[in-house]
């Protein structure tokens, strides 16, 4: 299967021009195949979530490169990069993040606007399908401050989607949620993967959860320690 | 843009009250330069009324002395000759609305052996209404104005001098005849008094006698054409300068002409210095109103860090992220000036109701209420709000996902 992601020689130096920097990410080159649902576990502190932000533009690698559908991000312009995260990557952060004084239908319908294309009627039904998804067609009116912490992660899951990403990046999605609530919000997960094909990069802390993932990436010290696929090891 | 008011909307209607605060501030800034303003250019306008609204604001005589043929005798005197000039200086601008000639002398009032000294104005007098304004602002006090050759009016310190003497100068029913004669000569013209006006200038009240121009002619004892000025009022006084400058081109350097801008320097000085430090008001008006609204748009942008990195994240370009911003400033500067308007003409129309002068019934102050300076206003209070919207543009247009999530 081809790569939708792709990371080569990837250094994240912080305070870079401060008498003590600090090197973060060392060389890492990692790929992820399309379709699949990968999951990142690491120690606070090894570089999983700078090396997701990197992945997902958010951030900038010191050097080397990152590829999203074959093209090189390090040398696009900033709206280039913003556009290019607007139609290709859904992100799900663990704060769930969603704007507070939006209704959770207008949050989910935000990623769209952004694009600044027109709201048709079948975008409409998109979001009110995806809310039905996550199941919460009968808040969609809400508020967002207006709904508990796992609803307002289903609905930030619910916009991650809206655009039909390739890529959805999660850290720590189910972070701050109660083990019913993160089964729940793994099993919808999953049925995404299987459903839109979308290709998933997950950081968690929780071995259970990971263990349910196509793919095990374990990060320790800015380095990849172990990545397992499912019935295979590879040990680096 | 639609995207980036959507939100800013949004933003601003979660916090209601936040936002009533900072348009209060607009609107009670603008409101503040709306009245002020209406308030200075009121007292200007009045104040030029009271000083050269009755009077000639451009005048035109002539330069070189000229020999009037008395028959018999002669004197010279600066007087005009030239018949087309007063028609001349008509055609130079729609501006000059009133234009009369004047043949002015000087002379003496004679009744019961008492004389007393008189400037008498010999006017086109239909034109010298429009001017001197003697009919309809009430200057004239008493009986009519002048209709035939043989008639005037005079100052109302006339009729109280020769009361004081026992001596009754006026009869609506059946005017009083009077004698005048030209200082220098002996010949007595009689002229029927059929009223007097209050000019409201005691120095004009003791000295004027005004009729028509015939009438002047006729103490002259002349028929031909001689005229001392010619007089002028002009649609906007501050026009003044200007057209007197043109008269002068036009008519060259055989006549002289003065106008009220140059006569009173000092009227115009303090017109001026009230208008810069109106102007100075008005600007720390703007500033404070600049500084108000640019402080709290950066609060809200802290408030907001966190909204504007999420939608960065999804994809927001940093130009959009300013919009939010500028398009708050805009909002608010639109509601601010629309209730600092409705507050700014409220407070002048109470102040206009209210503040009045018990003798007279008028306005203590009255207000010169310009739309056009309220709509200046306006645009200047939006153009102010935008402006102070783009610092807090600016920071939002930097921030970056990746501070806003680590400081999550």
């Amino acid at each position: 299967m081809p790569n939708i992601v792709e990371l080569k020689n990837i250094n994240k130096i912080y305070g870079e021009n401060t008498p003590n920097p600090t090197q973060v990410l060392f060389d890492l080159s990692l790929s992820f195949e399309t379709s699949t649902f990968n999951s990142i576990i690491g120690q606070s502190g090894s570089g999983k979530s700078t090396l997701l932000n990197i992945l997902g533009t958010l951030d900038k690698a010191t050097s080397g490169d990152v590829y999203i559908n074959g093209i090189n991000t390090q040398k696009m312009k900033k709206d280039e990069i913003s556009k290019l995260r607007n139609e290709s990557i859904g992100f799900i952060f663990q704060f769930h993040y969603l704007l507070p004084e939006f209704t959770a239908l207008e949050n989910v319908l935000l990623p769209f606007k952004i694009s600044k294309k027109p709201i048709t009627q079948e975008i409409m039904d998109r979001a009110n399908e995806l809310l039905d998804i996550v199941g919460l067609t009968d808040r969609k009116n809400n508020l967002a401050i207006n709904l508990s912490g796992g609803q307002q992660q289903r609905v930030a899951i619910a916009r991650s989607l809206i655009n039909n990403p390739k890529i959805i990046l999660a850290d720590e999605p189910t972070g701050n949620l109660d083990s019913d609530t993160t089964d729940q919000v793994y099993d919808l997960l999953r049925k995404i993967n299987q459903t839109y094909q979308t290709t998933f990069i997950v950081i968690t802390h929780d071995r259970h959860i990971a263990e349910k993932a196509d793919r095990i990436i374990e990060i320790k010290d800015g380095r990849i320690h172990l990545d397992i696929h499912k019935n295979t090891t590879k040990k680096d | 843009m639609k995207l980036a008011f959507s939100i800013a909307w949004r933003f601003l209607m979660s916090a209601k009250k936040q936002t009533i605060v900072i348009v209060l501030g607009i609107a009670v800034g603008v409101s503040v330069q709306v009245f002020i303003g209406s308030l200075i250019s009121g007292l200007q306008v009045d104040l030029i009324d009271t000083a050269v609204g009755s009077t000639t604001q451009i005048t035109v005589s002539s330069d070189v002395d000229r020999t009037i043929d008395l028959n018999p005798g002669e004197i010279s005197l600066p007087v005009i000759t030239d018949q087309n000039v007063a028609s001349d200086i008509n055609q130079i601008s729609n501006d000059l609305v009133y234009v009369t000639e004047t043949l002015d002398v000087i002379g003496f009032i004679e009744k019961d052996g008492i004389e007393k000294q008189v400037v008498f104005r010999g006017f086109d007098l239909e034109q010298a209404e429009g001017i001197y304004k003697l009919e309809s602002d009430e200057k004239l006090v008493y009986g009519r104005m002048p209709e035939a050759a043989d008639e005037l009016i005079l100052g109302i310190d006339f009729y109280n001098e020769y009361e004081e003497n026992n001596i009754n100068l006026f009869d609506e029913n059946n005017p009083i005849t009077v004698d005048v004669r030209r200082q220098g000569s002996n010949d007595l013209v009689s002229f029927k008094v059929v009223g007097f006006f209050d000019l409201g200038v005691k120095a004009l009240n003791n000295a004027w006698g005004i009729g028509s121009i015939e009438a002047a002619r006729s103490i002259y004892g002349i028929d031909a054409y001689y005229i001392s000025s010619i007089e002028m009022q002009v649609s906007d006084p501050f026009l003044a300068q200007e057209l007197a400058a043109q008269i002068k081109n036009e008519l060259g350097d055989s006549y002289e002409i003065t106008n009220w801008m140059d006569e009173q320097a000092s009227l115009l000085s303090g017109l001026q210095g009230q208008s810069i430090s109106s102007l100075m008001i008005q600007v720390f008006v703007i500033v404070a109103v600049v500084l108000g609204i640019s402080s709290t748009l950066a609060i809200t942008v802290l408030q907001k860090s966190k909204q504007i990195g999420i939608l960065k994240a999804m994809g927001l370009t940093d130009k959009d992220a300013s919009f939010v911003f500028l398009s708050e400033g805009a909002i608010l500067g639109v509601f601010g000036a629309i209730v600092g308007i409705i507050l700014g003409v409220g407070l002048s129309v109470m102040f206009v109701t209210f503040a009045i002068d018990q003798t007279t019934g008028e306005p203590v102050v009255p207000l010169n209420i310009d739309p056009g300076f309220i709509v200046l206003s306006a645009f200047i209070a939006l153009f102010a709000s935008i402006l102070s919207a783009l610092l807090p543009a600016r920071r939002s247009s930097k921030m970056t996902v990746i501070e806003v999530i680590r400081n999550a």
